[in-house]
């Protein structure tokens, strides 16, 4: 018994040194790819709903469509019309052949406008559950994400698969052209493990050192 | 003017030599902006890069109720650079009597190619822009 609790413990001691591993090396990282890349990487695009949706399908509009395939849309079951926008973007802006092809998957949602902070913990920890097999199988390479509170629990899973040696997930955060002075709440906790986390305006550039700057994106 | 979901139902028709006419929702109101030689508006980032993006004076109201949301700093901001002129609901008739749209700026357009040039970047891609070069320098090359 005192075995199996050394076990345990010398389990999660482990895959901590190991997170806190990847975390300094996701905030020690060079930008720019050391090598080129020819194959394509499978990508994941988390729909936030509503005005996230737009700036989000907005940014994608000029992707190569070939080299970011296949393309897995994760958005709220909730969600009414996103559906719609992501195939009138995929229609009209991607070629679609073989590998190039696009899927939509459904989560529950993890926290809706104006639910408490205390109930959201437990419909976070719900959709958690529910996208971990469908991240185990899906094993995106990149994420690209603009919140909100959606994106949290597949990006905890793409890190924790990370953690674990299962993907080498990359996940950049773009954060909205609305937010000037402050960072979202899912920018600030995605600052901690993402790898990319983008601002649009230059004040929050100069007050969270950790995020890139590139100028307006929309 | 769209109303949406709003509980107030203005009345229309000829009021005060105005014509008014109003509706909920549309797929696109591209087309009455680019009517429209002013536009007012909420503060919501979607509306207002709509209306600056069609080079059309905006008007952003800020509903003083709900003070702390995000909106606002994305209306200050564009204030602040003189891309629209911004008011509260209280203010809103003293401000289109005052106003003048002639000190506002165009909002400089963005390169929509900017984030997948960048997301390219990153992953090792050649970027677009990058592949038409190489190929109009080759020839010279053999």
């Amino acid at each position: 018994f005192e075995m199996i609790s050394f076990l345990i413990l010398g389990f999660v001691f482990v895959v901590g040194m190991r997170a806190v591993y990847i975390i300094c090396s996701i905030h020690k990282g060079t930008k720019t790819a050391s090598a080129k890349r020819y194959h394509p990487l499978k990508t994941a695009v988390i729909i936030g709903s509503g005005g996230h949706t737009t700036e989000i399908l907005k940014l994608l509009q000029n992707l190569n469509s070939v080299n970011y395939s296949p393309r897995i849309y994760i958005m709220a079951s909730t969600d009414t019309s996103s559906e719609v926008k992501i195939h009138k973007t995929e229609e009209t802006c991607f070629s679609h052949n073989g590998l190039n092809s696009y899927e939509i998957v459904k989560i529950p949602r993890s926290r809706s406008v104006g639910q408490m902070y205390i109930s959201s913990v437990f419909t976070t920890l719900f959709a958690l559950l529910v996208s971990l097999p469908i991240m185990l199988k899906k094993r995106p390479e990149v994420i690209i994400c603009n919140g909100p509170g959606t994106c949290i629990p597949i990006c905890v899973i793409a890190f924790m698969m990370r953690v674990l040696y299962i993907t080498d997930t990359k996940i950049v955060f773009v954060e909205s052209i609305c937010r000037v002075k402050t960072l979202s709440l899912s920018g600030k906790i995605l600052l901690l493990f993402a790898d990319i986390v983008l601002v649009q305006w230059p004040k929050l550039k100069e007050r969270y050192r950790r995020t890139t700057f590139i100028g307006r994106l929309t | 003017m769209q109303i949406g979901h709003g509980t107030i139902v203005p009345p229309s028709g000829l009021i005060c030599d105005v014509q008014v006419e109003y509706f909920r929702f549309k797929d696109s109101v591209t087309e009455d902006i680019q009517r429209a030689d002013l536009i007012i508006s909420h503060a919501g980032a979607g509306s207002c890069l709509e209306v600056l993006s069609a080079r059309k004076p905006l008007l952003v109201v800020i509903n003083e109720e709900l003070m702390n949301n995000h909106q606002l700093e994305l209306a200050q901001q564009l204030h602040e650079d003189r891309h629209v002129h911004y008011t509260t609901c209280t203010n809103l008739e003293h401000t289109l009597q005052h106003m003048d749209l002639q000190t506002l700026e165009p909002l400089p357009t963005v390169d929509s190619h900017k984030f997948t040039n960048f997301l390219d970047s990153i992953f090792g891609f050649q970027s677009q822009e990058c592949h038409t070069s190489i190929t109009s320098f080759m020839p010279t090359q053999m």
